[in-house]
């Protein structure tokens, strides 16, 4: 098949950033969308063009490191889907696609469709763990946990961090994210210790690092690919006012 | 002595204590040297990489008090690819009361790596792996768990005890998150400093100790040389010599083959792991490939045609004109057998002409079975989100057709020697996890990765690098030291070469093409024909790359293709010393099978009189002849005999 894709083309932060209209011919409907964006390259290389320089490492939805506005959608027109797992068959011959790089306050451009992701990691160090230095573990059937709660743990850890939350969210705010780790932690017995002082100081972290507040416009969760449910930002605001009330 | 390699002085590995196999590790932890608390902070160590090694040996080290220097190339470090093991960890709990122990996970493994392992190594990380679940557990991994709220088991190749514990199909992705967790609570302390988006390009050493390595910064391109008391590598493993494999598109051997060139001896670097189930090619676009986890055949059947080149619908196929071949061939663990067994089985029904799909080179993995006794719920449930990803790939589903699997390059088993306090023959340079030759032998056993980066990084590196560490802190060591200033000049020289060349090739397209003589020649059946011809044409390619590489851009960007050529350079080389490993290793064992050495049903045989060594390879100079050592394998416990799973 044959489409022209319009690429948001920056090449440092301090540039202003434009749209580039390029063709993209012969592409096969099993390829995927970087595979697409990789035949682009090849071709702008020995045409002594600079090649687009986006984000991609495990190409099967995992690692997180993938992240494009697609025709204004984050991760693109497929519903929990990352951009690597996104196919071309999903799109027609002719087609005029649109790439463009997450936007938010809190994760600037680096190059092109690439952005620096970094504010999430200092979400995370402000008490998204649970204290167990190696060695102190007790025996692992010590504690059991009900099936029901490990299984929604589990549903808010397969997060990847992949900040597509924060691109469609309006108010550029992680609340998602913030809160899939909340509900992850919390939900679990090992942590409860830190509860209270999780949700407050990953909540503060949060709000210092540049990302908007949550008004849940619920657009986050429509383009997470792991279908983080919206409920769990419920959780999370319910945790923050006991916490608070415990303080 | 031979036209591609000169052979050196035998390697012995001198750490790890003798007499009762039970014992050692408590004796070589009671023999290691401690470092006091209080000097421990005034200790730097770089660890390079965090994936589940990596990431797990820096929170351990910075929790004990060591200054640690963490260096990964993703944007983050909760994106090593350990993130992507799917299918869980073994450990010998005896959960299921089914005849498991230390001890038979320790014979499984040395059985499992076809008698190509250090019994000692091996049976520490069957010891310690009990603990890495413990540990695991207390940080919140979201492990899989019964109604009674304890944690479930599945089974894997190799086995026949349910000794695997998983999280769905994302095992990799909680445990790593686990110690990215840990990681991160300490950068916040201020005890790990990390350097996200910088790649490691050379090692310095001096006085002939490690003592720092030269980065890249990969957004600015800025050039920097880093020091500390020692240097850990958990840079993974070397699966992308062959462009297509299961590796996230960044891995890559730099920071291994660096240390390589500057002294460190290279393991068994030809014993790669072909995974059996992945998902087929689909065109000449492919830029890599994606498993399916093993834990599939826990319940899928593979099976092919009777008949050649039966082009109808698997569902048109009736059960007596199909060949269940695992369970026909193996009736003892039929689809579970191991890896590099599932692989070849694979590879010679297609040989045959009873391959399915596009070109012939695909198997069935059929989950009808299954769905009939279990539901399609309970299927779900275990295996719902590799069904999605297979469906998402395909456009197929895998609830209505069977799904089409073929082998691809997964893990590669070889890698820097260490003894066993997993140091290099460079001293205080460590290496960790994939990066490392030692625990898997010719051929790891399923979910025993995880347990291996985990086992290495939380348990074992913490006490023997204190034991090095325990002679420093070593004297500092000046910016402008001359060796300093050498390693640095020589990265920025080999730079500018890169981008000197201006040619009209790109860098994709002699990877491309450096992967498919590997895979030709250096895949899933080797012969001393082709392994010949490979190395005459990875001579050729090399050549070529350096008059003919286009690289874009210059060195102070951020620049994907540069980042590219640095790494495909140093895969040329690798792939000519996996090539000439293959070529000296004149007997089939685990994941390097040699047509030549077969049995006469076709199986792999080992000729233990000659072979049983670790190949322990030392760099000569560019194109000249590696020196092989050879570590002589003891085996005490378990006897090696021929690897039946019939």
């Amino acid at each position: 098949m044959d489409i022209q894709v319009r690429v948001w083309r920056q090449s440092s932060s301090e540039d202003d950033g434009r749209m580039v209209t390029y063709d993209v011919t012969d592409i096969s409907p099993d390829a995927s969308f970087l595979e697409m964006l990789d035949v682009l390259n090849e071709k702008l290389i020995l045409d002594g063009d600079d090649p687009v320089a986006f984000d991609h490492d495990c190409r099967e939805g995992i690692c997180g490191m993938c992240s494009m506005v697609i025709d204004g959608v984050a991760h693109g027109p497929e519903r929990a889907t990352t951009t690597c797992q996104l196919h071309m068959r999903h799109f027609k011959d002719g087609d005029v696609i649109d790439v463009e790089p997450w936007r938010a306050a809190a994760f600037p451009v680096i190059k092109d469709l690439v952005v620096d992701r970094s504010a999430f990691d200092k979400i995370i160090q402000a008490g998204g763990y649970i204290t167990a230095p190696t060695g102190a573990a007790p025996e692992a059937h010590a504690t059991p946990v009900p099936k029901k709660d490990a299984d929604l743990a589990f549903e808010a850890a397969t997060c990847i961090g992949c900040g597509a939350c924060v691109a469609a969210c309006p108010n550029g705010s992680a609340m998602l994210f913030t809160a899939a780790k909340v509900a992850h932690l919390g939900l679990m017995p090992q942590g409860q210790p830190e509860r209270d002082s999780r949700v407050i100081d990953m909540l503060q972290a949060q709000d210092d690092a540049g990302f908007g507040g949550c008004t849940n416009a619920g657009e986050c969760t429509t383009v997470c690919p792991k279908g983080i449910p919206l409920t769990l930002i419920g959780r999370l605001n319910s945790d923050y006012r006991k916490a608070l009330r415990n303080r | 002595m031979s036209e591609y390699w000169n052979e050196g002085d035998p390697i012995a590995d001198t750490a790890a204590p003798d007499g009762p196999i039970e014992t050692r590790w408590e004796r070589r932890k009671f023999s290691a040297k401690l470092v006091n608390p209080a000097n421990r902070r005034k200790l730097t160590v770089i660890v390079v990489g965090t994936g589940l090694a990596g990431g797990s040996a820096a929170a351990t080290l910075a929790e004990a008090g060591y200054h640690v220097k963490s260096y990964c190339y993703q944007d983050s470090p909760r994106r090593a690819h350990s993130i992507a093991a799917q299918g869980g960890i073994n450990a010998a709990k005896n959960y299921r009361n089914d005849g498991d122990s230390v001890y038979r996970l320790f014979y499984d493994t040395v059985k499992g790596g076809d008698f190509r392992a250090r019994e000692s190594n091996v049976y520490r990380l069957a010891s310690v792996s009990v603990n890495i679940i413990d540990q695991c557990v207390a940080q919140g991994v979201p492990f899989a768990r019964e109604y009674g709220g304890l944690l479930d088991n599945r089974s894997f190749g190799g086995t026949q005890v349910s000794r695997t514990f998983y999280a769905r199909g994302q095992t990799g992705q909680q445990l790593l998150l686990g110690a990215y967790q840990a990681m991160e609570r300490q950068i916040g302390l201020g005890n790990i400093e990390m350097n996200a988006r910088h790649e490691m390009l050379e090692l310095i050493v001096v006085d002939g100790k490690a003592r720092g390595i030269v980065v890249r910064d990969m957004v600015t391109g800025e050039i920097t040389t880093e020091m500390a008391d020692a240097v850990v590598l958990a840079s993974g493993g070397y699966g992308n010599v062959f462009f297509l494999s299961t590796n996230a598109k960044g891995c890559n051997v730099t920071a291994s083959w660096r240390a390589h060139r500057k002294g460190a001896l290279f393991g068994n670097p030809c014993y790669t792991q072909i995974h059996p189930t992945c998902i087929p090619e689909s065109g000449t676009h492919q830029s890599k490939l994606t498993l399916m986890s093993e834990s599939l055949r826990n319940d899928g059947r593979v099976w092919v045609p009777t008949a050649r080149g039966d082009s109808r619908k698997p569902g048109d196929i009736p059960e007596d004109e199909r060949d269940y071949y695992l369970e026909r061939i193996y009736p003892s663990f039929g689809n579970l057998v191991p890896r590099d067994i599932a692989s070849r089985a694979a590879k010679n029904v297609c040989d045959e002409g009873r391959g399915v799909g596009p070109g012939g080179l695909g198997v069935y993995l059929d989950f009808a079975d299954a769905i009939r006794r279990l539901g399609k719920k309970a299927v779900e449930a275990k295996y719902g989100n590799l069904f999605e990803m297979y469906q998402r790939i395909t456009g197929e589903d895998p609830y209505r057709t069977p799904m089409r699997i073929y082998p691809a390059v997964h893990y590669t088993m070889g890698g820097l020697w260490v003894d066993y306090d997993l140091q290099s023959t460079i001293p205080g340079l460590f290496v960790v996890g994939e990066a490392n030759f030692s625990d898997h032998g010719a051929n790891r056993l399923g979910a025993s990765a995880l347990m291996q980066g985990l086992g290495d990084g939380y348990f074992v590196l913490p006490t023997t690098l204190g034991n090095y560490l325990a002679a420093g802190p070593f004297e500092k060591i000046a910016e402008d030291h001359e060796d300093v200033v050498e390693a640095r000049k020589s990265v920025e020289k080999r730079i500018s070469r890169l981008l000197a060349v201006d040619g009209d090739r790109t860098v994709d397209s002699f990877h491309r093409e450096l992967g498919h003589i590997m895979w030709e020649y250096c895949g899933m059946e080797r012969t001393e024909e082709g392994l010949t011809k490979a190395i005459g044409l990875i001579r050729s390619l090399r050549e070529e790359f350096w008059q003919r590489v286009k690289v874009p851009g210059t060195g102070e960007q951020l620049n994907q293709n540069l980042e590219k050529a640095g790494r495909v350079a140093d895969f040329f080389e690798l792939a000519e010393l996996m090539c000439i490993d293959a070529l000296h290793r004149r007997e089939s064992c685990g994941g390097h099978f040699r047509a030549e050495s077969q049995s006469e049903d076709g199986e792999a045989l080992r000729h233990d009189d000659e072979f049983s060594y670790v190949a322990a390879w030392e760099y000569a100079t560019e194109g000249g002849k590696p020196t092989l050592h050879k570590e002589q394998l003891e085996f005490e416990y378990v006897h090696p005999s021929t690897r039946s799973y019939k």
